[in-house]
């Protein structure tokens, strides 16, 4: 429990430092170095032939899908013609279409589902310049949009900010430091960094042992800070030469909760600064709701996993063995219990989607938090958008309160109306439309059902899950389904898109709609959204529309399979 | 719009450069300077011959060495000059806790474990030796696990209970700043010890 603690308390203080740094980028307002990296923008501005000037929040999203669009044709590109390029020491061959399709979108998504097995699948030259670089550019896009959706709560009008300089500045300035400086950290801690071949070994007892070694460090910071979770190998962060350590595996797990809260902190400071912007404020009362809001689904979902990881596989427990150390089947002996539990709960509330130990082996209750983690979808979320999508439930709720109390919804001042109020009933119900659909689709034919490798309850798990962390753009998964066919390779990937794009684009939607509105002043009769009650409304709301959307699903799988081994 | 797809594309062009060339490059090139032994793979010599790596596990068959947890990927160990090898992987077969097929697994280990170990009960056997890790690489043990073969290394290696004991404790890898992690044997380096021994 201590070094679980522990963490958590490292944690606040950081999160609330590089709050106020994200701040500063978001608001183009000066930061550390700032001389230093305005000449490294300002030559990159003039290569790219980007105009600084204000866009709307139609041009935003087509900027950002345009320049998607472009990364992800280049990439496709390479991923097929990878064994003709340099940097293969290991001579892997080309990547089959349809794999190539949902690993393209998988990473320009920031989902990083991995239908393939890195060390034997991708050159180092593909590992860097299509995985690592799109590990930045989807982190950036993703944090670009999530600025242009805050700033437009609070501006007075729907011309504001420029993709390209948000996608820039936030690379420069965050993303490319951090990850240099956590690289770094890795490599000493034992991370391999090398562009040297896979390495052939012989044992004590004479046999041969192969080690994958390759560019890992410098990609393994990114995917954590990124909150992306792609692996350099198959079995990701569990693999020692991805984390190696208990004090790498506590690094990941900062780097990728540090963005993502960071974010809430931005935003509440963004609303706090609006009013009064010369008093100093530490996060703002706004802010601190919807923190403590997810914090408490956190630390919810994190005691389930510890209590039930703890309490072992109850079926081993009656085999008469010592099983005091908790359910190991899938877990690493230097991690154990403690920081694998917090790890599976951190990848999957900050839908980072890397894994330290495997989510198959989890035990039913271990298994089901992270399922309902990305469910929600709330619980911080991925880089900026789980900020966007709290927004949504944040809306709904002023909507039902205001409707209980017979009030003008409004928040910040503008009105929430009828037309807003259709793209945030559409925004919550595209979630699980599309993990739901596809889970049914899944089971109802063949090339689903030949997925499956647990036998029972636990088969159906599989497929939401696989669902699931597709739509809500995690990446992680029961990774025993055999996902690498063409039935698998596209639905996931029409999954992940279709995640991704139409909640970015609604949300920047609802932003605009609200940017064009009047500023009314408050007025006695106004709900106040930044008090503890509407905090508890607010997590009511979640959990209720959540679990009301999800409950059957769940009962069907993690729930029986609970009951069955109990 | 032509303009648009310019600019998107030369983004696209630039920032493969920056973050797919320059960066991973740039800290190779710190990497090997800086941190040379890890940034290689921390590997492990004997009698100037590499025989692994400190972090990653390796499974030992033979009677005088520690035992390492079940793997599915039996730790990419083959037979010399093997024809049809696997190629290098890592995971786990991934068992859903309710999947027969694990009890199936483990039920076979424990027969195999209390025939190679006579004076052991069965509840006395830790469940990480009998249970695979996520990686199937994992270069440990706990340290019940490490003691609970302490009786057969005796018998086979012929070494003392005393020393044995010291070996596991040069072996153990403590908490990282002493609260993170857990306390473990690394399994190769008590093995390379007991190799030391046997043949100096």
């Amino acid at each position: 429990m201590l070094q679980i603690v522990f963490v958590l308390i490292i944690y606040i203080p950081l999160v609330l430092l590089v709050g106020r740094y994200v701040y500063q980028v978001t608001m183009n307002q000066k930061t550390v170095f700032n001389s230093f990296f305005q000449k490294i923008e300002n030559i990159l501005y003039k290569i790219t032939g980007v105009k600084q000037q204000e866009m709307t929040g139609k041009q935003y999203v087509i900027a950002l899908l345009l320049s998607n669009a472009c990364m992800i044709i280049v990439s496709y590109l390479i991923l097929r013609l990878q064994k003709y390029v340099f940097l293969n020491p290991n001579q892997i061959e080309n990547m089959e279409p349809t794999l190539a399709f949902n690993t393209v979108i998988s990473f320009m998504t920031n989902t990083n589902l991995q239908h393939y097995s890195g060390e034997s699948a991708m050159s180092y030259f593909a590992q860097m310049i299509v995985i690592t670089f799109m590990m930045f550019t989807s982190a950036a896009s993703g944090y670009a949009v999530c600025m242009a959706f805050c700033r437009r709560f609070i501006a007075k009008t729907d011309r504001i900010g420029n993709f390209y300089k948000d996608f820039t500045r936030i690379i420069v300035r965050i993303l490319l430091p951090f990850s240099f400086v956590v690289a770094l950290a890795l490599v000493w801690q034992g991370v391999p960094q090398t562009l040297a071949q896979n390495q052939t070994i012989t044992t004590l007892e004479g046999k041969s042992q192969d080690l994958a070694l390759g560019p890992i460090a410098s990609m393994e910071s990114i995917k954590h800070l990124g909150t992306n979770g792609g692996g350099f190998n198959g079995a990701n962060s569990s693999t020692p030469f991805e984390n190696p350590t208990a004090l790498t595996n506590v690094i990941e797990i900062l780097s990728m909760m540090l963005l993502p809260g960071a974010c809430v902190v931005a935003f509440g400071l963004m609303i706090a600064y609006r009013k009064q912007p010369h008093k100093h404020v530490v996060i703002g009362k706004q802010g601190a709701v919807l923190f403590t809001v997810m914090g408490a689904l956190f630390l919810i979902g994190l005691t389930a996993i510890y209590i039930s990881e703890k309490t072992g596989n109850p079926l081993i427990t009656a085999l008469g063995i010592d099983q005091s150390n908790g359910s190991m089947e899938g877990k690493e002996i230097r991690f154990g219990i403690e920081q694998s539990a917090l790890f599976t709960e951190v990848t999957t509330a900050f839908t980072t989607g890397t894994i330290n130990n495997m989510h198959d082996t989890l035990t039913p209750i271990g298994g089901m938090v992270p399922l309902f983690n990305m469910m929600l979808n709330v619980v911080f979320g991925g880089k900026g958008v789980g900020l966007m999508n709290m927004m949504m439930y944040v809306l709904l709720a002023i909507f039902l309160a205001c409707l209980m109390i017979g009030r003008t919804p409004q928040f910040l001042g503008r009105k929430i109306e009828a037309k807003e109020m259709k793209f945030i009933a559409l925004c919550i119900l595209i979630h699980p439309f599309i993990i739901l659909g596809f889970s049914a689709l899944a089971v109802s034919v063949a090339g689903g059902v030949e997925g499956i490798t647990n036998p029972g309850a636990h088969g159906l798990s599989q497929i939401l899950y696989e669902y699931a962390s597709s739509a809500a753009n995690n990446g992680s998964g029961f990774e025993g389904l055999a996902d690498n066919t063409t039935f698998w390779n596209v639905t996931t990937g029409l999954a992940m898109f279709f995640g991704r794009y139409t909640s970015i684009i609604l949300q920047l939607a609802i932003a605009t709609l609200i940017a064009r509105k009047p500023e009314q002043p408050d007025s006695v009769g106004t709900l106040q959204t930044d008090t503890p009650l509407f905090g508890t409304f607010l997590f009511t709301i979640v959990l209720v529309v959540g679990a009301l959307t999800f409950l059957p699903a769940l009962t069907l799988g993690p729930i029986q399979e609970f009951l069955t081994i109990r | 719009m032509w303009q648009q797809l310019k600019v998107a594309l030369l983004i696209t062009i630039v920032w493969m450069g920056i973050c797919g060339l320059a960066y991973p490059l740039i800290t190779t090139g710190v990497a090997q300077i800086v941190f040379k032994n890890q940034a290689n793979g921390s590997l492990i010599e004997e009698k100037g011959q590499v025989i692994g790596s400190a972090l990653i596990g390796q499974t030992f068959e033979q009677d005088q060495y520690f035992q390492s947890r079940p793997s599915a990927i039996a730790y990419n160990i083959y037979e010399k000059n093997t024809e049809n090898k696997e190629g290098v992987r890592s995971g786990s077969a991934n068992y859903a806790p309710s999947n027969p097929e694990l009890m199936k697994r483990i039920e076979q280990d424990v027969a195999q474990f209390l025939q190679q170990h006579p004076t052991v009960e069965k509840q006395q056997i830790p469940a990480d030796l009998l249970t695979a890790s996520g990686s199937g690489l994992d270069p440990h043990i706990s340290l019940k696990a490490a003691k609970i073969q302490l009786d057969r290394l005796h018998e086979t290696t012929g070494l003392s209970i005393d020393d044995l004991k010291k070996i596991i404790e040069q072996a153990t890898d403590s908490r990282s700043l002493g609260i993170f992690g857990e306390e473990k044997m690394n399994v190769l380096k008590a093995n390379q010890q007991i190799y030391r021994q046997l043949n100096s």
